[in-house]
This record gives structure tokens, C-alpha cells and sequence, in this order.
């Protein structure tokens, strides 16, 4: 591999993994600045997963191509929105502590998948046909440098990503309901004595997170193999770092994504990099790179966090 | 002057109590529906071997249920405690696979040892090395404002990789034909102190006793202690125990090391037991950490009510198993236990239930509503409710 060939493949890998957490972590920004801490990515990424890739499994023969690409994110977005209700629930209308709610849903996710693929399949299993991957997207994939990085080996889910990043900010912070969303997550109160709805812009903010948090969880795991095995491997959990690191802004949590996507990258294609092949290093060193990494950036950028204030906190309309 | 309330329904640990056994039921009740929905033939049947458990087998199966409730006592214990010094210590099973390995090493490598002080250096060497991985995430919490839960999911992954590579690196340790280590020398083994002839279940050993006993240390530490009371005051309100002059940041650091040395001596007791369970070189979490949370949510971070969740868990885990005979997949049971805490996450609601049902009934008392006994230990669920507020609201 010339040089930049290999910058282009990294580029690529990086998407694979960057995309997802950008999405999921997105996610979570929607759930925390409405004012609910949303532990439960990981589950719901899980649920997402399961439901659509079973859903390719049964229909693959049926519909083709990138058709059923995009179905498949339609039904992780709903399977990953009606799996957040529980959470919504526990945590609006139960005034349940969220974390618990959240781990519970993170417990039983795994469960329910691996049951029922048993129940179906005898095995946890469920394998698909990669018939998405994108070798090279008509016109754009010949722009020189930006074509081969973005354009080529791809998803089409990578677009997806980016779309969602755009709308996320402009609903954000150039809708009426981004405004009413932030106000619920800072000063629940505030926003109820003019007349917002806490509860219901608190349900859109964790069912926003759930429908994000499905459809992260496909597309983490269409490029990265083969079978779904109950597992989105922790990024739920790294979704959550990233969304600490991008501070709850969405063009922050881009960046902090690509950052972590690119600590992935190294973690997982270090052996088609020459020179990080011939260290001597071992590969369990650059399975922890991911996390040590987001150990490290925490400890630096805790410290000045921006966190919305009422996240985590029950609100009581009747006021205690 | 604490005075009982003269209604038994109304003290806050009958409250409490009971809403663990109400979520307990709602979860149950939420398997027999997807066992009816799976089979509904066997869903009778097959609801009756989950909630019989071990018991369906007399001693060798209690045998059974106490070898399991052994290492997921001790991670319900880790998690507990640090519940009750306001910190999610979801890191257990990052601390459980360091001590195991630390207890793996010791009990393979050094031989030396009389036979005696074998296996308690080796519990030992686990008890410190679990301690170490939960020590980090506390000094993260205190010194750097990491949330504690973001950071040992971080520490559970490190850890996973880390032991992988340790058990693959060290010579004499590593089994690569199976892909695991070594078993350890026959006098790191855990005593089996008679147990075995009691309860004829071959995984036997003496380390329920060693899980007993340290239930009863940390009762004693939490309740008997000033060190104890410090660290619980930091868990109920932070603001208040600094001002009255606790070093909240050293007690952070020092409660989430404790809870890392119990997770840790959990490794070592399930991989000391002698019962042919090595460390694998996979690519996934050890289970009985996270399986101590449910442990300690159930048990409502108390140590007597963690033995007992510890139990429940183990009886119907070996349900599950016995489950496969009716053609059921064992995974029911991780789903009736993610039930069981969602379902105690609304403790709240259950709680205001029951006060009201009580309240009914003794309509005489019922100017005692807005003022609930003052119990010193009050309700672990309340300031679990405080963990919750951390993520974004706890991090300023």
C-alpha cells in the first residue's frame, strides 16, 4: 500500500466506526439536554441491531440492495424509539432513578436478543449478506483525495450520519422545540411556568435518543461483520464518553466522534499499517488504546463541564 | 428519641422490603408470560423449575445454588457498598477478572507457600489488585470530576484486554491449547472444610463461608464504624458531610477501592474454588460483575439483604439451567433479572403504595404521613436516587 492509499483506507475505517458513535452519541444529547440521563444507549443499540438485522435476515431474499438498507434503519429507528418508552416511563412518569432504569434496559437487551434468536434460530446468531457495502459512489468517488476518503468503500449510512448531524444542530438551536428542549434540561421549572410541557418535550428528547440510538446500532454493526451475536461490543458506553467530551454540542460531538473513531481505526487496522505492525507490541495494547484514550481526554475535559443542569433529575409538576 | 412507628406496614425497612418482593413478583410474573407466549404447554411446568431452583434437588442442588451465590455475593457486596457512599461502582467486573487473575498467578506461581497461606495469599493478591482498578475511577472522581460510572465501564474493558494479555504473556500460566490458564497448585484451593459432604455438589467449597464472613465485615464497617458513618454521610449529602468536615475526596477514593478489593476477592474466590473454571482469553466482560448488580439493588445495598438477593439470583440461575429440560432457553432468567430491577427502579412508586395501603388501615395514625421515622439508616433507595442525579447533573 502506497501512502496515501493507506491514509485513504484508514479514512474509510475511521467512517465505520465514527459514524455510529456520532449518530448514538447525538442520541444522547437529545435525552440529556431534555433532562434524562440515558445510561441505556448500549441496550438500545442492541435492541436496534437485533431487530433489523433479523429483519434483513428474513426479507434479504425478497428486497435487494440499498432498498433494504434503508427499511433496515427504519426499523431500527422504531424498534430502538419503542425500546426507549421504558426508560421514558421509568424516568418521567416513575420519577425512577435513571441509571437503574438505564442498566436494567442495558441487562435486558442482550437477553431478549440472544433469547429470541435462540427461539428462532436454535443459535444466538443472525447472520446477513453484506450486499450494502458502496465501492465507489457515481461522480463523487472520482473527486481526487476527498472522492477515495469519503466516497468510496462506503456506506451509505455514512450519508445518513452526516444528514442526522445537520438536522440535530438546526432542530437544536433553530427550532422552537430545540429551545423548549434545552429549557426542560437547564431549568425544568422555568420552562413549565411558561406554559412548556416538561413531560412531553422529556418523552421526544428519550424516544429522539431511542430512534437514533437503533439506528447506531445497525450501522455499527453492517460494516464491521458479518453476524449479529447480541453484542454492540460497548459502544453505547463509548457513545457516552463521547457525548461528555463534545460537551452536549453537536458539531463538538462530531469532532470528539471522529477522535474516537480514529482511536478505533488504530485499535483495529493496526495490522495493515506497516510500521505499527513491526512494533512490538501486542494486539490487546491496541484493544485498550479506545478506552485508555477516553480515560485520559475525561480527565482533562471534566473538569470545565457543560453539563445540562437538570439532567438526571425527576421533574415534579406538582412541585416538591 | 426514635420512635417506632407503632404500625409495623409503616417503618422504612418493611417499606422498602417489600417493594423488592414486589418487584421480585412483577418479574417473575413477566417471565411466566414470555415462557406462556415461547411454549404455552410447558409454561407451567417450566415456571415451576425457575422458582424452585436448587431446592428441586435437594442438597446437591442447594450445594449448587451456594456455589453460584458465591462470587455474585461478593460483586453485590462491591456494588452495594459503593451505593452506599453514593457511587455506582459499575466497574465490578473489571475488578472481578484483575483478582481473579491476580489469585491465578499466585496460585499457580508460587508454590512456595506452605499449604496453609497458599490460597490466602492468593485471595489476598486478588483483594489488592481488584482494589487497584477500582481505586483509579475513584481518584478520577475526586481529583478530576470523571463520572464514575463512564470511567469504570472504561476500567472494565482495560481490564478485560489487560488480563487477556497477561494470562497470554506469562509463562507457565497460559493453556494454549485450550485458549485459558493453567489450572492453579492444589493448596491454592479454596478448603473445602466439610461442605462437600454436606451438600454432594462437586463444584463445592469453603468460599461461601469467606463470602459470609466478609458479609459481616462490611455490616460492621458500615454501621458499627466511624469510618463507616463517614462514608455514608458522603453518600447521603456531600455538601453537608464536607461542611462538616469529612474529606469527602479521600473518602471517594477510599470507598471505591473497597469496593474494587470485594469484587476482586470474588474473582479469586471462583477461580480458587477448584471446580475447573479457568480465565479464557475472550473478548467479553465477566458476568458476575454486572450480575452484582442486580444483587445489590435487590438487597437494597444492605449486606444481610445482599446475601439474600445473592441467593434468590443463584436459585434461579439454577433454574434457568434445569430450565433447558423444557426446551426453554436459559436466557429467560437475565431477562426476569433485568425485570426485577427495572421494576425496582420505581421503589418511589411502590413505596407510596404501600404507605397508602397501610395508611388505610390505620386511619388513626394518619397525621404520622408527612413524617416518616427518622431511622438513622435510612432507606438505601433514597440515595440511590442521588447516584442517578450524576452523569450530567452531578458533574458541574
Amino acid at each position: 500500500m502506497s501512502g496515501m492509499q493507506l491514509l485513504y483506507f484508514l479514512a474509510q475505517q475511521t467512517m465505520f466506526f465514527a459514524i455510529p458513535l456520532l449518530i448514538v452519541a447525538l442520541g444522547g444529547m437529545f435525552s440529556e439536554r431534555s433532562g434524562v440521563v440515558n445510561i441505556a444507549l448500549e441496550g438500545i443499540m442492541i435492541m436496534g441491531a437485533f431487530t433489523s438485522i433479523l429483519f434483513i435476515y428474513f426479507t434479504q431474499d425478497a428486497v435487494h440492495g440499498q432498498l433494504l438498507l434503508i427499511l433496515a434503519v427504519l426499523v431500527a429507528g422504531a424498534s430502538g424509539l419503542v425500546f426507549s418508552l421504558l426508560h421514558a416511563y421509568a424516568s418521567i412518569n416513575m420519577k425512577a432513578d435513571q441509571v437503574i432504569s438505564g442498566t436494567a434496559l442495558n441487562m435486558m437487551a442482550p437477553a431478549v436478543a440472544i433469547f429470541a434468536a435462540r427461539m428462532i434460530r436454535g443459535v444466538q446468531q443472525i447472520p446477513f449478506i453484506n450486499q450494502f457495502h458502496i465501492k465507489s459512489v457515481p461522480l463523487l468517488g472520482k473527486i481526487p483525495v476527498v472522492g477515495p476518503m469519503l466516497f468510496q468503500n462506503a456506506y451509505i449510512t455514512t450519508y445518513i450520519g452526516f444528514g442526522i448531524l445537520v438536522v440535530s444542530s438546526v432542530v437544536l438551536y433553530k427550532t422552537r422545540f430545540g429551545l423548549r428542549l434545552r429549557a426542560c434540561g437547564e431549568h425544568p421549572q422555568a420552562a413549565d411556568s411558561v406554559g412548556i410541557n416538561v413531560y412531553k418535550i422529556r418523552y421526544m428528547g428519550v424516544m429522539i435518543s431511542g430512534m437514533l440510538g437503533g439506528i447506531g446500532g445497525l450501522i455499527f454493526v453492517i460494516p464491521t461483520s458479518t453476524d449479529f451475536n447480541a453484542s454492540v461490543a460497548g459502544y453505547g458506553f463509548l457513545a457516552l464518553a463521547v457525548l461528555i467530551f463534545g460537551q452536549w454540542k453537536p458539531w463538538r460531538i462530531f469532532y470528539s466522534a471522529l477522535f474516537f473513531g480514529i482511536m478505533k481505526t488504530i485499535a483495529s487496522a493496526y495490522s495493515s499499517v506497516p510500521f505499527m505492525q513491526d512494533l512490538p507490541v501486542s494486539n490487546e495494547i491496541y484493544k485498550m488504546i479506545p478506552y485508555i484514550a477516553t480515560l485520559v481526554v475525561l480527565a482533562f475535559s471534566s473538569k470545565r463541564s457543560q453539563a445540562p443542569k437538570a439532567s438526571g433529575q425527576p421533574y415534579n409538576k406538582s412541585g416538591n | 428519641m426514635k420512635k417506632p412507628n407503632k404500625n409495623p406496614l409503616l417503618r422504612t425497612g418493611v417499606v422498602t422490603f417489600s417493594s423488592s418482593i414486589l418487584a421480585i413478583l412483577v418479574g417473575l410474573l413477566l417471565g411466566f408470560v414470555i415462557l406462556l407466549i415461547t411454549d404455552s404447554s410447558q409454561a407451567a411446568d417450566g415456571f415451576a423449575v425457575i422458582v424452585r431452583g436448587g431446592f428441586a434437588d435437594g442438597m446437591y442442588g442447594i450445594g449448587q445454588v451456594l456455589y453460584f451465590a458465591t462470587p455474585i455475593l461478593l460483586t453485590g457486596l462491591s456494588v452495594g457498598f459503593a451505593f452506599k457512599t453514593g457511587l455506582f461502582n459499575i466497574g465490578a467486573s473489571g475488578q472481578f477478572i484483575l483478582g481473579a487473575f491476580a489469585a491465578v498467578y499466585v496460585g499457580i506461581k508460587w508454590t512456595w507457600l506452605p499449604g496453609g497461606l497458599h490460597w490466602i495469599t492468593a485471595l489476598a493478591a486478588a483483594m489488592v489488585f481488584g482494589g487497584l482498578w477500582g481505586l483509579l475511577p475513584g481518584i478520577l472522581k475526586a481529583y478530576f470530576n470523571v463520572h464514575e460510572v463512564i470511567s469504570s465501564i472504561m476500567m472494565n474493558y482495560i481490564g478485560m484486554s489487560l488480563v487477556n494479555m497477561l494470562v497470554k504473556q506469562t509463562a507457565g500460566i497460559y493453556n494454549q491449547l485450550q485458549n485459558q490458564s493453567y489450572p492453579v497448585a492444589q493448596t491454592a484451593n479454596i478448603p473445602k472444610w466439610g461442605l462437600d459432604k454436606i451438600f454432594p455438589y462437586n463444584s463445592m467449597n469453603g468460599g461461601i463461608l469467606i463470602a459470609v464472613a466478609f458479609v459481616l465485615i462490611i455490616y460492621v464497617l458500615l454501621n458499627k464504624t466511624t469510618f463507616g458513618y463517614e462514608l455514608k454521610a458522603c453518600g447521603y449529602n456531600p455538601h453537608a458531610s464536607k461542611y462538616a468536615g469529612i474529606n469527602s475526596k479521600r473518602n471517594i477514593v477510599l470507598s471505591m477501592a473497597i469496593a474494587g478489593a470485594l469484587s476482586g476477592i470474588g474473582g479469586g474466590l471462583l477461580y480458587l474454588a477448584g471446580s475447573g473454571k479457568y480465565i479464557s482469553v475472550v473478548d467479553s466482560l465477566a458476568a458476575e460483575g454486572f450480575n452484582g448488580i442486580p444483587v445489590a439493588l435487590l438487597g437494597l445495598s444492605n449486606p444481610v439483604g445482599i446475601l439474600f438477593a445473592a441467593l434468590f439470583i443463584a436459585n434461579i440461575t439454577v433454574g434457568g439451567f434445569n430450565l433447558q429440560l423444557y426446551g426453554f432457553v436459559p436466557e429467560v432468567i437475565n431477562i426476569i433479572t433485568a425485570a426485577i430491577i427495572y421494576f425496582s427502579a420505581f421503589a418511589l412508586l411502590f413505596k407510596s403504595v404501600i404507605t397508602k395501603l397501610a395508611l388505610r388501615r390505620s386511619r388513626e395514625e394518619e397525621e404520622e404521613k408527612d413524617t416518616p421515622p427518622p431511622e438513622i439508616p435510612a432507606p438505601p433507595k433514597e440515595e440511590n436516587t442521588r447516584t442517578g442525579s450524576g452523569e450530567g447533573g452531578g458533574v458541574q
